[in-house]
This record gives C-alpha cells, sequence and structure tokens, in this order.
C-alpha cells in the first residue's frame, strides 16, 4: 500500500545486534541528555521569592475604588452584576445618611457586595460595564488560594481599596478599562 | 373609515384618530415614541414633541405634504394620508434633536436611580439619541421636597410632561399637586408641600417616564432587573385589583399596574394595592409576566427551548396563551448566528 506521506517508517523484525542488545550506548545516550539539561537556563522560577513580570493587562483580583477624597465609587447600579456571565455578583444598596457624605460619593451605596470567586471567570466584563469607575480588576494581585467555600465569597471587606493606597498615584488608574489600556499598549508599541 | 399609510403600511382607522393612534394599531415596530402622551388620559400629549412625524402626503383631496413635522398625537388623520415616522432619515434626525432637548437639564443619575431598566427616556435615548451630550453648563436643580410617604419626587429628573398632573387631576377626586411657576423654572409640586392623600395618587408613579416620581417603598431596595415580575390579581373594593408583582425571592419588593406595550398601565390601581399589600399571601398569582425579550428586565432569564416571546402582537395579560402554544420553531432571524 501506498503511504500517504513521506514519513511512515518501516518496521523489521530483524534481530538487534551485540551492541544494541547490551542497551549501554543507549543508557549513555540518554543519561546525555539528562546532563545537558543541567547546564540549561531553568524554566521554573521560585515562587513567592521571584515572581515573572505581569503583562500591565493582567485581569486578577478585584477592588472597589474609593476616589480622591476615599469615598467609595460605587453606587450599586448593578450593571457589573448584569454584565457577569458567571453571575457571580450580588449586592444589596443603601440610602446613604446625613452625615456619611465622606463616606459614599452619591446617594446610593453598596451595603453588601459580594463577588463568588468560585464563580468568577476573570473576564473584565464587570469593569466594562461599570458607569462609575468603581471596579477594576487588578494587574498585580492574584485571587489567593482559599481551603472552605465560605472563603469564596468575598464581601466588601476584602474588595474596597484601603485607605492608604488612595493616594498614591499609582492607585488611580485613570478610568481605564483592562481593554482600554491593552489598546494604549499596542498603540504604544506599534504593533497592531 | 379613513385610509392612512404610515411608513409604507396602510390601515383603516374610524375618523377623529390621531397619527399615533393609527400607528399604534400598526403595532409597537411602527409607532412613534411618545413621552407625554398617555391614551388614557384626556388632554394629554403636545408637550414632548417625540412622536413628530413627517407627513408626505396631506390628503387624497390635498396632496401637498406638511411642511413641518408634526406632533402624531395631536395631529388627526385625513383620508388617504401618508406619514414616515422610522423611513425618513431627516426625521430621525429632528427627533434626535428633541432627544437632545429632553436631556439637556435631565441628570445623568441613572445608576442611582429607580427608574432605570424601565425608563421610557433611557429607551428614547438609546434608540433615537445621540451619544453624547453637546450641554456644557450647569443643569437645573431644585431643592428636594417631600410629598408624602408613598411617592418621592425628584424635580431634577422631571421633562415637565404633565402626565401626573393629568392624573392628579382625571383619576383623583381632589387635586393636590399641579406645574408651579413657568417655563425654565417649572416644577411638579404640591401646594404648600400638602402631601398627596387620595387613594389613586400611587398612579403617578406609573404614569411618570422618567424617574421623577418613584415608589419610596421600593426605594433604592433592587435594581427593577434583578427582580422578576409576576401578574396578580386580589378582591380589592376600590379597583379592578389586576397587578404585576416584582418579586425577589418570596418577597414582594413592588407592586405596579399591568404596562402594555408602549409602557402604559392597562388599569390603574389603588394605593391600598399598591403600597400595603407586599405579601405574597395578600395575591392570587397568575404566573410570570412576559417583558419584552430587547428589556434588560429579561436579560439573564431565558424562556424554554429558546421561544421569543412575541412581545408585540399579543394581549400582554394572556401569557397563559403562550404557555399552553405548542413549542414553535424559532423563525431564523432570531436565532443567533453561530
Amino acid at each position: 500500500m501506498e503511504a500517504l506521506t513521506n514519513r511512515s517508517k518501516r518496521v523489521s523484525n530483524k534481530k538487534l545486534s551485540l551492541g544494541e542488545r547490551l542497551y549501554l550506548p543507549a543508557i549513555v545516550g540518554g543519561l546525555g541528555i539528562t546532563i545537558r539539561h543541567f547546564f540549561k537556563k531553568k524554566v521554573t522560577i521560585q515562587y513567592p521569592e521571584e515572581q515573572r513580570p505581569m503583562s500591565s493587562v493582567y485581569r486578577g483580583l478585584h477592588v472597589l475604588k474609593r476616589d480622591e477624597q476615599g469615598r467609595e465609587r460605587c453606587t450599586a447600579c448593578g450593571l457589573c452584576a448584569v454584565a457577569c456571565p458567571a453571575e457571580a455578583i450580588t449586592m444589596t444598596a443603601s440610602e446613604r445618611k446625613k452625615g456619611e457624605e465622606h463616606l459614599y460619593r452619591e446617594e446610593k451605596y453598596a451595603a453588601v457586595y459580594e463577588i463568588n470567586m468560585l464563580r468568577c471567570i476573570f473576564c473584565g466584563l464587570c469593569e466594562e460595564a461599570c458607569p462609575k469607575q468603581a471596579i477594576y480588576l487588578q494587574s498585580d494581585k492574584l485571587a489567593p488560594s482559599f481551603f472552605s467555600r465560605t472563603d469564596v465569597i468575598y464581601g466588601k471587606d476584602r474588595l474596597v481599596q484601603s485607605m492608604e493606597t488612595i493616594t498614591s498615584a499609582k492607585s488611580v488608574k485613570s478610568g481605564l478599562t483592562t481593554s482600554d489600556r491593552y489598546v494604549d499598549k499596542v498603540w504604544k508599541n506599534g504593533k497592531y | 373609515m379613513l385610509k392612512v399609510t404610515i411608513d409604507g403600511q396602510t390601515i383603516e382607522v374610524p375618523e377623529g384618530t390621531t397619527i399615533l393612534q393609527a400607528a399604534r394599531m400598526l403595532g409597537p415596530e411602527v409607532a412613534p415614541p411618545a413621552m407625554c402622551y398617555y391614551s388614557t388620559l384626556e388632554t394629554s400629549g403636545g408637550y414632548c414633541r417625540t412622536c413628530i412625524v413627517k407627513v408626505t402626503k396631506g390628503s387624497e383631496k390635498d396632496p401637498r405634504p406638511m411642511p413641518k413635522p408634526v406632533a402624531s398625537c395631536r395631529t388627526m388623520v385625513m383620508d388617504g394620508m401618508e406619514v414616515q415616522n422610522k423611513t425618513s432619515p431627516e426625521l430621525l434626525e429632528a427627533r434626535k434633536g428633541v432627544v437632545e432637548f429632553l436631556l439637556a437639564n435631565h441628570p445623568l443619575d441613572c445608576p442611582v436611580c429607580d427608574q432605570a431598566g424601565e425608563c421610557h427616556l433611557q429607551d428614547l435615548s438609546f434608540e433615537h439619541g445621540a451619544e453624547s451630550t453637546r450641554y456644557e453648563f450647569e443643569r437645573r436643580t431644585f431643592e428636594k421636597i417631600d410629598i408624602g410617604p408613598n411617592v418621592q419626587l425628584h424635580m431634577t429628573r422631571c421633562i415637565l410632561c404633565y402626565r401626573c398632573v393629568k392624573v392628579a387631576d382625571q383619576l383623583t377626586p381632589g387635586r393636590s399637586h399641579g406645574v408651579l411657576n413657568r417655563g425654565d423654572a417649572s416644577e411638579i409640586s404640591t401646594y404648600i408641600e400638602k402631601s398627596i392623600d387620595n387613594e389613586f395618587s400611587g398612579n403617578v408613579i406609573d404614569v411618570c417616564p422618567v424617574g421623577a416620581l418613584t415608589d419610596k417603598t421600593f426605594r433604592f431596595k433592587n435594581r427593577v432587573w434583578f427582580t422578576k415580575p409576576m401578574d396578580a390579581h386580589r378582591e380589592c373594593d376600590k379597583c379592578s385589583g389586576k397587578v404585576a408583582l416584582w418579586f425577589k425571592g418570596a418577597d414582594v419588593l413592588r407592586v405596579t399596574g399591568r404596562k402594555d406595550a408602549f409602557g402604559e398601565v392597562e388599569e390603574f390601581i389603588c394605593n391600598t394595592c399598591r403600597f400595603e399589600k407586599k405579601d405574597a399571601a395578600d395575591w392570587k398569582i397568575e404566573g410570570p409576566r412576559v417583558i419584552d425579550h430587547k428589556s434588560v428586565i429579561s436579560s439573564n432569564h431565558y424562556l424554554a427551548n429558546n421561544q421569543v416571546p412575541d412581545f408585540a402582537f399579543r394581549e400582554v395579560a394572556d401569557y397563559k396563551a403562550i404557555e399552553d402554544k405548542p413549542v414553535q420553531p424559532v423563525p431564523a432571524q432570531n436565532q443567533l448566528n453561530n
């Protein structure tokens, strides 16, 4: 039968020669390959001491942003939750009382805001949907591993940006979403 | 009977029908949007200008076109009239201008507003408006006033459609609120901040096309699109008792009238039904309400067998018929392209 490709090999039942039957040359050859790998550059790194650089458009752990004055930006409009394809986000809204103007930006705020990290697929659609630039997926933080299902639901205690970080310029991503930053980066690099 | 052609579709209507009514008879796809006209409220319409249409042929006797767009809610049909709505690009451009005027003083607080998701102005600006605003000035704001325990008034969001005033005039025995001041400064208010307390006053919430009058008992409770609408009724000595209940889980968050394809309630309901009966046990539940599949309220809700509810030409109340109907294949244009 004619072969379809020229890569097929004929198998023969020819007897092995003495050298082949000793297997020694094959063992030495195999060891050679192993020893060669000792001198090659390692493909692994010593995590967590060493960390690989992450892309600026990486979609990691969510953060609920505060504005320049430290007020929570989220108004519990529910657009992130309706955009979420995994239905990972739930929230309960509440009305801002008198005297809470320094805590919440708008008249309505999220009293409860929960993301189920088991459901979340880190697609970033919540970030795209947010009209108040309140939710972002951080490019430098990953969702940590967890050992119990109750740990997986992230509430406001773990999502809201800490007050210490609001003054640093780095924390404000100038209202750009991940895809905006991606487009920005691609344009800067001239690769598109 | 008079013959009228709207966007190429011809219909015969009785004398005294307005162009808007004739267009609505043809279906919501043809009907121009309306923000102030409300079919069940007399003398409503003529303020907002969103329902403008182009009359390309006046009538059989006088075929001259009308010189400028006319408000279809106030213009009567003539025999042989030809009307352009969505087929006229210049009319759509004119309507875009109308929407821009309506939005000039409207605050963009949709994330906070309870009406978002079922707001007619939101739908209108999505379908007919421009993408961004050119308005650079300070928007009109008002002092907040309390008009009672049930209805929340946000005067900043008001587009002065006067629908609520017509409700107060025609539905309730004693009118307690109206429009104060004139022109740019006009505002909906109660006389000397007297609270609205008559039995049908809650209907101002349903007729308000924007979030200017909202339900205080539902304020910030939930977003409309996370609640599940169900048709229900109860024995009521004041009204028909036919309502839509908006559930979240087993809780009734809100009670409203049943709105049809044009966003108008079929029957006005009383305040007892609207504000006081927030327990599912008070109601006889008929079944889930069919919402237009384009609406955000129906997002993430799917029917069995990928059916698309044929909302447009169906009586809103008889969802039962849809359930009993054998499953029909989905028309090709409704199927998703893979």
